[in-house]
């Protein structure tokens, strides 16, 4: 006996439709009220499948076959989506209402894809400025640095050249670019090295090496320099290669902002 | 060739996939099902209404319920193949008794352990269950597969074989419960 007023025997004859019909009504009552019934029931429909299975396996002939498909072939697509008369509400109205949401959804896909185009055109507009801006700097950068590039430094007629330097600095990004001319040849393992003077007073930050070619010219471009040092001005000192940690006397080179 | 390469890949789909196919109408889905299940259906009718011709009619009935209404069968009914078992062995049934279909098909769930989606896995299957049934008392196995493959009620059982009634009723549960015990 199960806890219920049903046998459990009952119940597994119940699953095989093997009760007077009379007891097969008794135990439908039943079950509507019996959740825990209800399992065991879907477990013994579950035993009685594996029970089937016993049946000594024989393939169906090719005509059954034959046969099926022929009547499908014929069936017509609307067949399957027929609703049976007195099918409740939710049958009926469910398609149409998921038709509806699927034609809402289409035009807010549309609305979303033409908002999409928009932003991606805008994007590739953006692209392009960057780039071309990118491609600017990478120029820039490149004659900056060149070897091979004529460097003439333009000075009061009838008058010598003279060792000259001129930084572009950017503060608050730390970026600095040093150009120099008629620089003075190296003694052996030494290089000239820039200096930030802060304006606060503080001690010079070293701001890169650089080496003067045959005609005394020297670039130095976005040495790694801290950033948002106010600059009163920037010298340049002979010091060994690799460079100092604070300047050697004398200052070869002095320039001041303002 | 492409309609090869589908062919081949319904033949791994999963039973869900090939139903939700089926309910595209994609014929190569229902195929690739036919050829999952047919035996199973055909074997099952076939033990009960041992006439093939018979048998062939249900087995066409239920593939083209199958075909109309996938929708009917979801997961949560079990396994398709535990499903297709069990409608076809429930029509069956109605059909030696000359009775209309009994059951609705929509209102059969069931729990099976079984995953009958691969031939390995139905062979298993199929050979576990003739081994239980192998093993049990004669008695009970009679008692049991009067009740499913022949549609006698408990009753007509008890007048077929002379024992008690209770006694019929406790042969056919044990004997279900041994099916399942030998797959837990």
């Amino acid at each position: 006996m199960t806890n219920h007023e049903i046998p459990a025997e009952d119940l597994a004859l119940y699953a095989l439709g093997a009760l007077a019909p009379d007891d097969q009504e008794r135990i439908a009552a039943h079950l509507e009220t019996c959740a825990s019934c209800r399992t065991e029931l879907m477990k013994l429909r579950g035993d009685a499948a594996l029970l089937a299975l016993s049946a000594p396996t024989v393939a169906p002939s090719a005509r059954a076959r034959e046969r099926l498909f022929k009547e499908i072939a014929k069936t017509p697509a609307a067949e399957k989506s027929s609703v049976k008369l007195g099918a409740p509400w939710w049958q009926v109205t469910f398609p149409t209402l998921t038709a509806l949401a699927l034609i809402v959804f289409a035009f807010w896909l549309v609305a979303q894809n033409a908002l999409i185009r928009h932003e991606l055109d805008n994007a590739r507009l953006t692209a392009a400025q960057q780039t071309a801006a990118v491609e600017q700097a990478r120029q820039v950068v490149e004659t900056l640095s060149a070897t091979n590039a004529q460097r003439v430094t333009l000075v009061a007629a009838q008058s010598k050249p003279q060792p000259q330097a001129q930084t572009i600095y950017q503060r608050d990004k730390g970026r600095l670019v040093l150009v120099a001319s008629n620089l003075e040849p190296l003694p052996p393992n030494k290089a000239y090295e820039l200096w930030i003077l802060p304006a606060n007073g503080s001690a010079p930050i070293p701001a890169g090496t650089f080496q003067p070619d045959a005609r005394g010219n020297a670039s130095l471009v976005l040495p790694q320099i801290p950033t948002g040092v106010e600059a009163k001005g920037f010298a340049v000192t002979i010091e060994p290669q690799g460079g100092s940690a604070t300047p050697t006397m004398p200052i070869k080179m002095l320039g001041t902002t303002g | 060739m492409a309609h090869a390469g589908a062919l081949t890949s319904f033949a791994a789909a999963s039973d869900a996939t090939l139903v939700a196919r089926t309910h595209a109408r994609d014929q190569g889905a229902f195929s690739a099902l036919y050829d999952r299940y047919s035996g199973i259906v055909y074997s099952v009718a076939l033990r009960v209404v041992r006439e093939p011709a018979n048998a062939e009619d249900i087995l066409h009935e239920i593939f083209m319920q199958l075909w109309r209404k996938p929708e009917q069968f979801e997961a949560a009914r079990g396994s398709l193949g535990a499903w297709l078992a069990v409608i076809t062995r429930n029509r069956a049934i109605d059909f030696i008794r000359r009775q209309k279909p009994q059951d609705d098909p929509e209102e059969v769930y069931l729990a099976s352990p079984v995953d009958l989606q691969s031939e390995v896995e139905r062979n298993t299957a199929m050979e576990k269950v003739q081994k239980v049934l192998q093993e049990m008392p004669e008695v009970q196995r009679k008692a049991v597969e009067m009740a499913f493959f022949e549609g006698l009620t408990h009753t007509d059982i008890a007048a077929k074989t002379g024992e008690p009634l209770g006694t019929i009723k406790s042969r056919i549960r044990s004997a279900l419960l041994s099916v399942r015990k030998a797959f837990e």
